[in-house]
């Protein structure tokens, strides 16, 4: 044995100062490479390299955000604030535009001019919410771009629009679909003419009373639109409780 | 793809390597278990396997972590498992169970159990080998009883030390997965319970077919009680890994969760090959038959009586058809978790490449990695009692 | 101002429209500069300079906790915000890498649900699989990664690759992340994605190069309906405090305890 542990009455077989060593060592190569390998500034926060944090909020900008367009272009941002694109940032039109920020001169955005781009969001499709300006893209004014009567600033139809289908369009074409195809929403709904210029401010009126659908579903006239007893069918509730004016088919 | 899967959902990240990962520990621990079976418990009739079973157990030890190396996006930055282990994740635990496994159980155990046997071969060689075995002595040439002595009692210690690490070497792959709650497929308690039982399972079954593969090579007769008695404990394990996956079953189907729809339509659909009809059938139950009429597991006779020669093929066919289900199992497992939408409305399809580093050619050069292995270390140092006296490579 | 839409081609310099001669417009342009010389250094960042606040100060990131909203009830599936995501975060325009997309939820009359996205809804979505007589309602529903305070992808990275950052923000180091893809496999929102170029995990960071800065992430800024709201959870007073109060709040998958920090009103039951 190498090791003169038995001065001290240790009896230790030969094998247990040989692996010890072996293991120490290699603990030692794990405690060295350690101190070399792992980044500066792990752990400093948490448990990761605190550099990381500084590394990704140092990566560059590609969209400016709306407020610093309106430095330059004060006059058109006022436009817009006051318009219908109010909520739609400049940038979601003209692309990004931190590079035109940082040269105005040399880099301009885009200005995107085709009937295309807005259709992006103002084609119809029915799972947008209801209220939300739509056309069909291929009859309304078909091939003209938009901008030709909407300016995309402040935009607001050239004419008041007469169907209610422009907005509610999803509505509409449910309806045009059913047994109530041919009443017109003013059947049920009082409109003032304010609701088509500023919508959310003048709402239109929802029926009240039972006796409204009577006209037509309790008037005894045979032959016609199903007939009930208004005095004791689906009692004491609206007929819209239970029934779906706008596509009264369904459930 | 039918349905919906979320967009991100368009591509499977954990391919064929890391099916194979689980694969290859589970076999790892299923070997080391059967040594123990003789080293702690006394189980005297398998003792013939006992050297072939670490040996393997080394083997594919060895060559587990290559898979996880092909899979990673920077394998060179894998040391950080080491140096900066997250303690909340059961993946960093691969570092430490995984060199602790390697260091102080596996090449510990075969050290002592094979440490005078080495002194001798290194005494008797010539040139370079020579070298090689002083070195791998690590000095310790004493051999006098006290020594050897010393030698047994370390090897039992490190061996019931290292049923609990075999646990932990596989059960935490099944906690690696049985803790997501993302994944309904994966999320449950029983996960790393099954796997590590599927390991078993499949150790027991590659250290069968190795032993009579090897025994079959060298020309000698195969000890029929040892095989015998291989084959009554692979029963046995199936019997437990079958029972629990059946639980795991009927209780997903009792509870019936939200996930049950898109579970339901997986198995039906993209896994019904693969798990009814490989991992169930193939892979369990029939085995299951087969040993359990074959083996002597449950009377002094077996049910039915079968000659040598018919059992021999029956036990190394069952023991197969195992190794397979036990594959297709990791496969369900792996693949199948992300063949269904965490949206639980859609599933996609899982294509396997050929070529590439995730491909199945990849796959089956890992799968005979572990043989070419075993074979190296089997010239190197031999596991077989008769060959003892002499030194490898002289007859 | 009188706007002569279409009398003229000459769209390309609408300023010069506003202003009498090109003398007063360069002077303009240089007051204006000099005025926002401060706002233009803190929005355009220089690399590695270091982040600073609109006001000039360090920004110190104990002082925030963001959260950010989702009003499905205004969205109109446009796609802008996919688009200036992918934009601003130099995000592959491929399948299956998205830090953020929009669902489409069409619900029939018999209950089925049908749900899909056509790209993430970058380029907004075709007329839906199902006629309006047999849809009994539809809508979109945003999503992003929801910068959990539990985050489940951060507890299983197994190098701390992936952190939640003071400030509240999961985000990935991507010259650490070794690329073992169990974050991905761990979030139950599917919100992760593999850089396959970087071979790197990758995913949404609330633009945390913005937010730094003073400025909000790029998909709030894009989005024209204001359908996303973004501001602090706690403390200071932001357009999401105000949203958290005044609508009925819900969150994705509020089972799983991971406590998402993106708050959703109007969330059908339906959405997953």
């Amino acid at each position: 044995m190498w090791l003169p542990l038995h001065q001290f009455g240790v009896i230790m077989p030969q094998q247990v100062p040989r692996l010890l060593l072996v293991f120490a060592l290699a603990l030692l190569a794990l405690f060295v490479v350690r101190r070399v390998l792992v980044p500066d500034t792990f752990g400093d926060i948490g448990h990761y390299r605190a550099a990381a944090v500084k590394e990704i909020a140092a990566r560059p900008i590609k969209y400016a955000g709306r407020a610093v367009c309106e430095t330059c272009h004060g006059p058109i941002a006022e436009k817009r604030l006051a318009g219908n694109h109010r909520g739609v940032g400049c940038e979601t039109c003209h692309g990004p535009a931190a590079a035109h920020v940082a040269s105005p001169i040399d880099v301009k955005p885009t200005i995107p001019n085709t009937r295309e781009f807005c259709v992006t969001c103002h084609a119809y499709n029915p799972s947008r919410p209801t209220g939300f300006p739509q056309i069909d893209a291929s009859a309304h004014n078909f091939p003209m771009p938009c901008k030709d009567c909407h300016d995309p600033h402040a935009p607001v139809p050239p004419v008041t629009p007469g169907e209610c289908s422009a907005c509610h369009a999803q509505i509409w074409r449910q309806k045009a679909l059913s047994h109530h195809s041919q009443l017109p929403c003013t059947t049920c709904h009082q409109v003032q003419e304010g609701h088509k210029t500023t919508p959310r401010a003048v709402r239109p009126t929802k029926p009240r009373s039972r006796e409204l659908c009577g006209t037509c579903h309790a008037s005894g006239a045979a032959g016609g639109p199903p007939q009930i007893d208004l005095a004791t069918h689906g009692t004491p509730y609206m007929c819209w409780d239970c029934h779906y004016p706008h596509f009264p088919e369904t459930r | 793809m039918e349905g919906y899967i979320y967009p991100n959902e368009f591509e499977l990240h954990w391919s064929l390597l890391i099916v194979l990962y689980p694969y290859l520990t589970g076999l790892v621990a299923g070997a080391f278990i059967l040594a123990s079976l003789e080293r702690v418990f006394n189980v005297k009739e398998v003792q013939p396997t006992y050297r072939l079973a670490l040996l393997t157990a080394l083997a594919f030890l060895l060559v587990a972590p290559l898979p996880l190396l092909a899979h990673l996006g920077h394998p060179e930055r894998s040391y950080e498992i080491f140096l900066t282990p997250n303690s909340r994740s059961a993946m960093a635990m691969f570092g430490f169970v995984y060199a602790w496994y390697l260091a102080v159980v596996l090449l510990l155990e075969v050290w002592f159990d094979y440490r005078k046997d080495i002194v001798g071969w290194a005494q008797a060689a010539k040139g370079p080998k020579r070298w090689l075995y002083y070195a791998l002595t690590l000095g310790a040439t004493d051999v006098s009883p006290k020594a050897l002595h010393f030698d047994d009692s370390a090897g039992r210690w490190i061996t019931v030390l290292g049923i609990p690490s075999a646990f932990l070497l596989h059960g935490y792959v099944g906690f690696i997965f049985g803790s997501v709650k993302a994944n309904p497929w994966w999320s449950s308690v029983l996960m790393p319970v099954v796997f590590l039982l599927s390991a078993i399972v499949s150790g027991i079954a590659l250290v069968l077919v190795l032993y009579m593969v090897t025994t079959m090579a060298r020309g000698k007769s195969i000890d029929m009680p040892c095989l015998d008695k291989l084959a009554q404990f692979l029963f046995y394990a199936i019997v437990v890994d079958m029972s629990l996956e059946v639980l795991d079953f009927i209780h997903r189907l009792y509870e019936s969760e939200e996930s049950i729809a898109i579970l339901s339509r997986l198995i039906e659909g993209r896994l019904f090959m693969s798990l009814v009809v490989l991992q169930v059938m193939l892979g369990t139950l029939v085995p299951f038959i087969v040993l359990g009429l074959t083996t002597h597991s449950f009377r002094p006779r077996p049910l039915i009586q079968v000659p040598d020669e018919l059992r021999r093929l029956l036990y190394i066919v069952s023991a197969i058809l195992v190794q397979i289900g036990i594959f297709s199992m990791r496969f369900n497992v792996v693949i199948g978790g992300q063949l269904f939408s965490k949206s639980l409305r859609g599933l996609t399809v899982y294509k396997v490449e050929f070529l590439g580093i995730e491909g199945l050619a990849t796959t089956v050069v890992l799968l005979l990695m572990p043989l070419v292995i075993l074979w190296l270390l089997v010239k190197l140092l031999p596991p077989w009692q008769d060959a003892e006296a002499t030194a490898p490579g002289q007859s | 101002m009188p706007t002569d839409a279409g009398a003229s081609g000459r769209r390309d310099l609408p300023v010069l429209r506003d202003v009498v001669d090109r003398r007063e417009f360069v002077e303009k342009v240089a007051a204006a500069c000099a005025a926002g010389l401060p706002l233009m250094l803190g929005i355009v960042a220089v690399p590695g300079a270091g982040a600073q606040t609109q006001d000039g100060k360090p920004y110190n990131a104990t002082e925030h906790y963001y959260g950010m909203g989702v009003d499905t009830s205004k969205c109109i599936g446009c796609g802008r915000c996919v688009n200036a995501c992918k934009t601003e975060n130099d995000v592959p325009r491929e399948p299956g890498k998205f830090n953020t997309w929009v669902e489409r939820y069409v619900i029939r009359m018999d209950g089925e649900v049908e749900v899909d996205s056509p790209d993430g809804g970058i380029a907004g979505f075709p007329p839906p699989p199902t006629t309006e007589t047999n849809t009994r309602k539809s809508f979109f529903v945003p999503k992003l990664c929801n910068h959990c305070a539990s985050p489940p992808c951060v507890q299983v990275c197994p190098v701390g690759a992936t952190f939640i950052t003071q400030d509240g923000v999961v985000l990935v180091d991507q010259e650490y992340c070794i690329g073992c893809r169990y974050c991905i496999q761990a979030c139950p929102y599917g919100a992760r994605w593999f850089d396959a170029e970087k071979e790197v995990a990758a995913k949404c960071t609330f633009c945390y190069h913005r937010i730094a800065k003073g400025l909000v992430p790029a998909c709030v800024e894009a989005c024209p309906t204001g359908a996303r709201i973004f501001g602090e959870v706690e403390g200071r007073a932001t357009p999401l405090a105000r949203f958290i109060r005044f609508n009925d709040i819900q969150v994705l998958k509020p089972n799983l305890n991971t406590r998402p920090k993106v708050y959703y009103a109007s969330l059908d039951g339906e959405v997953r």
